[in-house]
């Protein structure tokens, strides 16, 4: 997303500092439950630490489409979050089916959200061919 | 919906991004409108014909 207009500056620079902050969570909770893990409302509170700041990542992009002036902008955002939400229940629909069955591995929920990431990418190839 | 921007801006020798200063939008938006592939909400049309001195019909027209 360029950055040009000031709403997409602050969102750019919402999550950089929220993407930094994921990553030294990610790494830090990771340290702790590797060295000595912790255990009771601690350990709960440890493992939630790295999804504070990708749910800030989400709030981020919801509050970037209410303070978008542009119109066009808003639209083309939206569309990009649709196609990543349809991408990531489609696969997470199909494979919890295959899961259910035991045909595949079991994976963690929190792929969902790296596939809704993975999704905007799509979503951005979606927009070039909309009308 | 077919429009005449790009022929108005034209006439007025105006870049797509003079366009879109003058009506506060993105130079995207601008090239969206022109090329077809956004319809503009019935606010921005309006202003697009404000500026323009133009009815909304004169520049735009439904296909």
């Amino acid at each position: 997303m360029s950055s040009r207009n000031p709403a997409q500056r602050r969102y750019n620079r919402r999550v950089l500092g929220l993407s930094l902050a994921y990553a030294g969570a990610l790494i830090g909770v990771s340290f702790v439950f590797r060295s000595s893990p912790p255990t009771g409302p601690l350990a709960w509170a440890l493992a939630l630490l790295p999804a504070v700041p990708l749910v800030g990542i989400f709030i981020a992009m919801g509050r970037y489409l209410v303070e978008e002036s542009d119109e066009y902008l808003r639209v083309v955002e939206s569309r990009k979050a649709l196609v990543a939400t349809g991408f990531m229940l489609i696969v997470t629909t199909c494979w919890g089916f295959l899961q259910s069955f035991d045909q595949v591995p079991r994976v963690d929920f929190y792929w969902a959200a790296i596939l809704w990431f993975g999704g905007l990418g799509l979503g951005g190839c979606a927009n070039r061919f909309a009308r | 919906m077919k429009n005449r921007l790009k022929v108005l801006r034209a006439e007025r020798d105006w870049s797509q991004g003079d366009l879109a200063d003058r009506l506060q939008v993105s130079r995207q938006s601008v090239n969206a409108i022109e090329t077809g592939r956004y319809d503009p909400s019935l606010p921005l049309a309006f202003r697009i014909a404000k500026l323009f001195e133009l009815p909304v019909e004169a520049i735009f027209e439904a296909e």
